[in-house]
């Protein structure tokens, strides 16, 4: 039995099962924190992948600190349950059930019909050094400097926005 | 060896169960829940298809993707603090202001 699929077997089935978490948990902190257990087993996904620096970021980025954004963003509007909606069956939840496995379903036909011969190099391209940072360093300040310097002046015009936007007076 | 293509269905399946989420649930912090959970299949997407050609382009760009949901989080939880002040909920279905 292969190790690596059974490895990818097992963070995909826990990865499913606590995004469905995400979407049913009644309260928002049930949400968050399903959240994070999603992000971490897609970071032991990234790492079947080789990309490891990639999962590191993972962690500490959206598992660190955005997700304690949003949980201190819930403890500050002290949200309780959410209108206890339940399980019913109302037309917009209809819609949306048959739109999302309708692309599932076009996605899923569309995959299987790619071409997995002769257009992918396949594992014998990836050399010694692939995923790790100083590669993905080296990569991001020769061809990508210029949209590298473009998000860090995004994230400047965030944090300022964010400032001016949750001001309670301007 | 994972062949390329469940590593594309799973994310397929993670973005359909972002958008389930982004059509059905009314809490807007929830709703913001999924769009991280649709941005990590796209990730997902950009890794696998990275690691199949065997370029690091691919680890580059979802560096980026994860630099952009930093932002988006920090700027939309920002207004959902402005609107929860001024309105008193955050049930986006008793949000009507820019509704005609």
């Amino acid at each position: 039995m292969n190790i690596e699929l059974v490895l990818f077997g097992a963070f995909a089935l826990l990865t499913l099962l606590s995004a469905g978490l995400v979407i049913f948990a009644r309260s928002p902190i049930s949400s968050a924190m399903s959240l994070v257990a999603t992000f971490f087993f897609l970071a032991g996904i990234y790492v079947l992948l080789w990309a490891h620096t990639v999962a590191v970021l993972q962690v500490l980025v959206y598992a660190g600190a955005i997700m304690v954004l949003f949980l201190f963003v819930i403890m500050l509007l002290n949200l309780g349950e959410t209108s206890s909606s339940g399980p019913r069956m109302t037309i917009s939840r209809i819609a949306g059930g048959a739109a999302a496995a309708g692309l599932l379903v076009v996605l899923v036909m569309a995959i299987w019909r790619m071409p997995t011969t002769g257009t992918f190099t396949g594992a014998q391209a990836v050399q010694s050094g692939f995923g790790t940072l100083a590669v993905i360093g080296q990569t991001i300040y020769t061809k990508w400097l210029l949209p590298f310097e473009a998000v860090s002046l995004l994230l400047l015009v965030g944090m300022v926005g964010a400032v001016v936007v949750a001001k309670s007076r301007i | 060896m994972v062949p390329i293509s469940y590593y594309l269905i799973l994310a397929a399946a993670l973005f359909c169960m972002g958008m389930f989420g982004v059509l059905v649930r009314r809490n807007a912090l929830v709703v913001f829940m999924c769009v991280e959970l649709m941005l990590n299949a796209a990730n997902l997407t950009f890794l696998a298809f990275a690691k199949a050609s065997g370029d690091v382009s691919g680890h580059v760009s979802a560096f980026f993707v994860i630099a952009v949901a930093a932002a988006e989080a920090s700027i939309g939880l920002a207004i959902v603090i402005a609107v929860f002040r001024s309105r008193g909920t955050i049930n986006i279905e008793e949000i009507r202001t820019m509704k005609h």
